[in-house]
């Protein structure tokens, strides 16, 4: 639950979702569920020229289950929050 | 604040799919459920090579399963047809591996 949270509130920003089969595709982050599916808006493909599969897709859906990293913004990410929640769920709320 | 990730915008619309598989299906969404399982009409493969240009094999009315889902994409219409997919050239996309 504790990466849900997070990542609502990283709504409206740019991100980079890097998926398992390679693609890179940065977008604004519109929505997150439980799955940690994600939606993007504005998308484009990282490396166009190799990937041209999305070049007619500005809005996608990225299922949770295939996603590696998700590349966010540094002025989005207070390390310290997310080290005291990190270990506040390791210890079991 | 909005809600979670939702296909129901999509419904109606073109849609490219792209699979765990690395293929690219491409078609009208009409149904779809929480397991990302989505019911495609009139829809078609876009093959990519290096050999040729894009290849489309129609499939006609097609039910993904979820588990083999990757992204589901809104289509532009307008860019898609402007667009020369046949003179088009790519490696095939890589299959998933989690």
């Amino acid at each position: 639950m504790l990466f849900f949270s997070y990542f609502k509130e990283l709504v409206g920003r740019e991100v980079t979702v890097e998926l398992k089969n390679d693609l890179a595709i940065r977008g604004t982050l519109h929505s997150v569920d439980q799955y940690l599916n994600i939606k993007l808006e504005n998308t484009r493909v990282v490396d166009q020229e190799k990937y041209p599969h999305m070049m007619s897709v500005r809005n996608c859906f990225i299922r949770g289950s295939v996603v590696r990293y998700v590349q966010l913004p540094p002025e989005g990410v207070d390390v310290e929050l997310l080290h005291d929640a990190t270990r506040r769920e390791a210890r079991g709320g | 604040m909005s809600g979670g990730p939702t296909l129901e915008t999509l419904v109606d619309q073109q849609i490219s799919v792209i699979t765990n598989d690395g293929r690219n299906i491409v078609g009208i969404l009409k149904g779809f459920d929480q397991a990302t399982n989505i019911i495609l009409d009139e829809s078609h493969e876009r093959v990519f090579s290096t050999k040729e240009g894009v290849q489309q094999l129609v499939l006609g009315l097609y039910i993904i399963r979820g588990d083999n889902i990757s992204i589901v994409g809104e289509v532009d219409e307008d860019l898609d047809t402007s667009l020369d997919w046949s003179n088009l050239r790519a490696h095939p996309l890589k299959p998933v591996i989690h």
